[in-house]
């Protein structure tokens, strides 16, 4: 079904983390490499601390008197030094950093501050081992235009990288590893102006362009993180963190306005019912004392339940492509290492009617209500996590909350977090505040990549191309690619930008995974194609097998395909033809041709030029004629 | 228009909209909404004052609820120096404030209270290289008075540049049946990973502790794992930043307090050396210092005219850091011989720090012992200068004044050294 993005009331932003490719680290000398874990040198371990109000709603309430955090394992590298162990104070902010930063803020249109103040912005999970993000605000104010208008950017920071998490175990302890930690990113924040799915996943692929045309960001997994809000009427913001594929971006989007329809729909239901969420949990345990559900056991054979008055069959209602209302709430039940399990799905892992019929039966349940239960080993751990699950049923009549969620594979997301209050930010007065001079950001300014409107142009003028064609693959990540071929080889511009735009995007619509190709082998089929080793028909097919077969050379592609043809081979075929066709060329005359190409190209299309193949065939019924003439 | 105004600043077609923050340069620094503070240059920026500085709106402190006179528990005091194991972070203006009321340190320590009842008291609010001899009189007095007023522990919240020498001085103007217990920390206190809770919880277990002696409290290692306990005239900093900076030079620490973050009342005492227990001294106080005394280092090519200057400035008493095993020149030989003969004592010791000073072996020791010096033995010599000052205090007689150097009196002075 397609969303009328107009009609939801779409506004959505981007926030993109870049990791910059710099010699060494924002605050310390140490290189921006990412190590083998196993490469180690040596661990410590720390606590952070935190007033209340700084430990955040989940953990406040989870450890009500505690003031000191979980232990966090730091693991440390020869690559590493005592800055990233908050063993000695930050170095002055990077330089090549800034001036990266700098380039980036000007190539989006951005007002530049005089003045960079580094602040610690805290964060207490253990990422940073000071328990504080050291982040500047380089640039506000600026803009970049997709097909569908103008999209604000409201922000520039430089700031370090966090530590990796690299495991949680099971006594409570976080593992992060050192080596990131301190690699310098920028994070760019657009103003909700986003409109359609589209529109979104254009403004991250151009702002991911602008990145990289810098050619000082890094590149490959992990180096870029994108988090998408997005809000409809009606619905509430909802941050959409780590998304990791760009062609992700749209259905993303769209899943997440189906979800909050969704939940209004059932808001609505459920008031209409006069749904009720009981707060009152009861054990459940003897119920199963004797039961035959595996998952039970394993738990730990304690079981508590609550009664959702008039929540049958919502719990049960999708909301996005693999996740039910009864997701959502088993999210939080997550939160306490516990699963939740309901009525609108049972009977199911193990648990019988009968047991079913008995929970009923406890809470004088209607087959209107929905019974959720939560298997532990302690009564605590259940109280917990039923709390937070009957906690958020009851949100579900009041409206949809904000909150934090986390991107998963299949472009829907679950639960992560609810939405951070405003960031708890103070001087970082270690590191000196750094004046820009003007004259740095006139010398940055005069060396910047080229925009894509000039880019656009010079197309147009230097390689012919029309306005579409143009603006496609001027606008496309593919542009340096294209002028390289073009340059290199003699082969029409024109077909060279429509294989690299249109020719690719139709093929990755069939699936076919274009990412599996490497340059090179691009490389190699224009340069082919130039020394007439095949026709031009054929490059959709050679990319598709190539695309499958990615360590294949494109020279093995054209024999496996049987594409290559000696032109001798051509030669004897339209010889052939012509003789066998002598009568039809006399009667037709030089007509005749138009019709004989067929002949010809149903041999040859693909291996070799249509209009080689047209012109051969030419000569030889010009000859035929000629020779004729004569007699 | 004063910091803490809110403004509107208009340049470039920008508004800006934040509070404003003081500055170290002619910059205007605003400290915008998202929490960033921001540099602008004044040209052709258009100031517009929005809301006047209002003190009331001020992050108001949450009153945390604070453990005070629970049952049971030891009387512990806190005399704070200006080393500061607190800090409250308002981030509305980002401004970081020291704490020093009791209150305020059990509002952020709260650990503090389930060791023992807290009474705290600000001695003096300096920068600990602003330290002098008469802050160390002063502060042993007030020790003094507040163990004689039956403090359980006495804590002394320092900065940790010169912790070692107060540690060094307190240790021989002292002699208490408590334990006095110096701590501070060496990354800041307005961090969440500053290490001020944890070695202040560890120094409060220390205090309660059966050691009556004054001692330096404070990490082991880089790991929030334990904290050390080093005497007061062994310990050194050693390191500019590193948590683990303080190290015992010369002898084990006396012993470590294994930390558990999830239950303080659990931190347990492990001693690693002989030490002094609770009880075995009798109060007493001998705060006089001679304080006209100087530490010279001495480095290749020196000229021994910086010992002539600082007789003729009217110093006492001069402690040497030779070289190796307590060398200078041998051209400073004349001088040390004349200075010393006109009463003016010069100790010796080492700027190896580790190892003990012995001028027997090398003809120029040899010749210093002939001039008079005195050999420092193992003291640091930080150490050897404080004691020189109290030792001065106490007697001119050259032989005595030789004879109390060379006499341990607050374990300063190792009679045997183990393989470190
Ligand atoms: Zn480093």
């Amino acid at each position: 079904m397609a969303i009328d993005y107009a009609r939801v009331g779409l506004r959505a932003g981007l926030e993109i983390h870049q990791q910059l490719d710099t010699g060494t680290k924002l605050f310390c000398k140490c290189p921006t490499v990412l190590r083998d874990k196993k490469d180690a040198r040596y661990s410590f371990i720390r606590y952070l601390r935190a007033s209340k109000s700084e430990l955040g709603e989940v953990d406040a309430a989870a450890r009500a008197e505690a003031r000191y955090s979980r232990t966090f394992i730091y693991k440390a590298y020869d690559t590493t030094c005592l800055v990233e162990n908050d063993e000695e104070p930050p170095g002055e902010l990077n330089p090549e950093a800034i001036d990266i930063a700098l380039e980036i803020a000007l190539m989006l249109n951005m007002n530049i501050v005089d003045e960079i103040h580094t602040m610690r912005k805290i964060v207490i999970d253990g990422s940073n081992t000071c328990g504080f993000q050291r982040t500047a605000l380089i640039a506000t104010d600026g803009w970049l235009t997709t097909e569908e208008g103008r999209v604000r950017v409201d922000s520039l920071c430089l700031e370090e990288d966090a530590a990796q998490k690299i495991e949680e175990r099971a006594d409570g302890s976080v593992v992060y590893s050192l080596d990131r930690l301190g690699i310098p990113l920028v994070e760019i924040g657009t103003a909700p102006d986003i409109r359609t799915a589209d529109q979104a996943r254009n403004v991250a692929e151009q702002l991911g362009m602008i990145l990289r045309s810098t050619g000082k960001v890094k590149r490959g997994l992990g180096t870029i993180r994108q988090d998408i809000n997005i809000s409809i009427d009606g619905g509430a913001r909802v941050e959409i963190k780590g998304v990791q594929n760009l062609r992700l971006i749209g259905t993303i989007v769209d899943n997440e306005i189906t979800r909050q329809l969704k939940l209004m729909e059932l808001m609505h239901e459920l008031n209409n019912r006069g749904g009720r969420v009981e707060h009152r949990i009861v054990d459940l345990s003897d119920i199963f004392r004797d039961t035959a559900s595996r998952v039970i056991r394993r738990a730990g054979g304690l079981v508590y339940g609550a009664c959702l008055r008039g929540f049958a069959g919502i719990l049960g209602t999708e909301l996005q492509p693999g996740r039910r209302f009864g997701s959502e709430l088993a999210d939080f039940a997550a939160r306490y290492g516990t699963g939740l399990m309901h009525t609108d799905e049972l009977p199911a892992y193990g648990i019988t009617s009968a047991e079913i019929a008995r929970m009923r039966s406890v809470f004088g349940a209607s087959e209107s209500d929905c019974i959720v239960i939560v298997a532990a080993d302690t009564r605590s751990r259940a109280e917990n996590a039923l709390n937070e699950v009957l906690n958020r049923a009851e949100e579900a009549m009041r409206g949809i909350p904000k909150e934090t969620r986390r991107a998963l594979p299949n472009g829907s997301s679950a639960y992560m977090r609810p939405l951070p209050g405003a960031a708890r930010m103070y001087p970082e007065t270690d590191v000196p505040p750094v004046e820009i001079d003007p004259l740095r950001l006139k010398d940055l300014s005069s060396r910047l990549p080229e925009t894509f409107e000039h880019r656009i142009g010079r197309y147009k003028r230097q390689f012919g191309l029309n306005d579409e064609l143009a603006t496609k693959i001027g606008r496309s990540s593919n542009y340096e690619l294209f002028e390289a071929i073009v340059r290199a080889y003699k082969v029409a511009p024109t077909l060279v930008a429509r294989t690299l735009t249109d020719t690719m995007v139709e093929l990755t619509r069939e699936g076919v995974e274009l990412e599996n190709l490497t340059g090179q082998q691009i490389h190699d089929i224009f340069r082919l194609l130039a020394a007439n080793e095949f026709g031009k028909e054929a490059i959709p097919e050679i990319l598709r097998y190539i695309a499958n077969k990615p360590d294949q050379t494109v020279e093995r592609a054209i024999e496996e395909l049987g594409l290559r043809t000696s032109m001798a081979d051509v030669e004897r075929f339209i010889e052939d033809t012509v003789a066998s066709k002598r009568d039809f060329i006399f009667e037709k005359g030089e007509r005749a041709v138009g019709p004989l190409m067929g002949i010809v190209m149903r041999e040859f299309r693909g291996k070799v030029d249509g209009k080689k193949l047209n012109s051969m065939l030419k000569t030889k019924v010009l000859e035929l004629l000629e020779a004729n003439k004569g007699d | 228009m004063e910091p803490g105004t809110r403004v509107r600043i208009k340049k470039n077609n920008v508004t800006y909209e934040g509070i404003l923050m003081p500055s170290a340069t002619d910059n205007i620094v605003l400290k915008l909404d998202n929490g960033y503070n921001v540099g602008l240059r004044p040209e052709n920026a258009v100031v517009e004052q929005i809301e006047s500085y209002n003190s009331e709106i001020k992050e108001q402190p949450v009153i945390e609820e604070v453990m005070t006179g629970r049952e049971g528990l030891p009387q512990l005091t806190i005399l704070s120096t200006g080393g500061t194991i607190a800090s409250r972070v308002d981030y509305r203006t980002g401004a970081v404030s020291p704490q020093f009321s009791t209150h305020d340190i059990l509002a952020a320590i709260p650990e503090l209270g389930e060791i023992a009842n807290i009474s705290g008291r600000v001695i003096y609010s300096i920068l600990s290289e602003n330290m002098r001899a008469s802050y160390w009189q002063k502060l042993a007095r007030e020790i003094y008075n507040e163990i004689n007023n039956g403090a359980y522990g006495v804590i002394v919240t320092h900065g940790t540049d010169t912790m070692g020498y107060t540690a060094s001085a307190l240790s021989f103007m002292i002699r208490t049946p408590v334990p006095v217990v110096l701590v501070g920390s060496q990354r800041s206190s307005d961090r969440p990973s500053s290490d001020a809770a944890m070695n202040a919880i560890c120094a409060a277990r220390v205090a309660c502790s059966d050691l009556a002696e004054v001692v330096v409290v404070m990490h082991g290692t880089t790991s929030d794992d334990f904290c050390y306990i080093h005497r007061g005239t062994k310990v050194r900093k050693m390191h500019t930043s590193a948590r683990n900076a303080f190290q015992s030079v010369n002898s084990a620490p006396i012993g470590k307090v294994d930390y558990t973050a999830s239950d303080v009342t659990k931190l347990s005492v492990e001693f690693m050396s002989e030490h002094a227990h609770r009880g075995d001294n009798k109060l007493e106080l001998h705060a006089e210092l001679e304080e006209r005394c100087a530490l010279v280092k001495f480095y290749p090519g020196a000229t021994a005219d910086i010992i002539d200057y600082l007789v003729e400035r009217g110093n006492r008493g001069i402690v040497l850091e030779g070289t190796g095993l307590g060398h200078v020149s041998a051209d400073w030989i004349p001088t040390l011989e004349r200075v010393i003969r006109d009463g003016i004592p010069v100790v010796m010791t080492s700027q190896c720090l580790y190892g003990t000073v012995c001028d027997r072996v090398y003809d120029t020791g040899r010749d210093l012992i002939r001039a008079g010096v005195i050999e420092g033995m193992d003291m640091l010599p930080e150490t050897a200068l404080v004691k020189l000052m109290w030792v001065l205090a106490q007697t001119s007689d050259m032989d005595e004044v030789k004879r109390l150097m060379q006499t341990n009196v607050a374990g300063e002075i190792t009679a045997r050294r183990a393989n470190l």
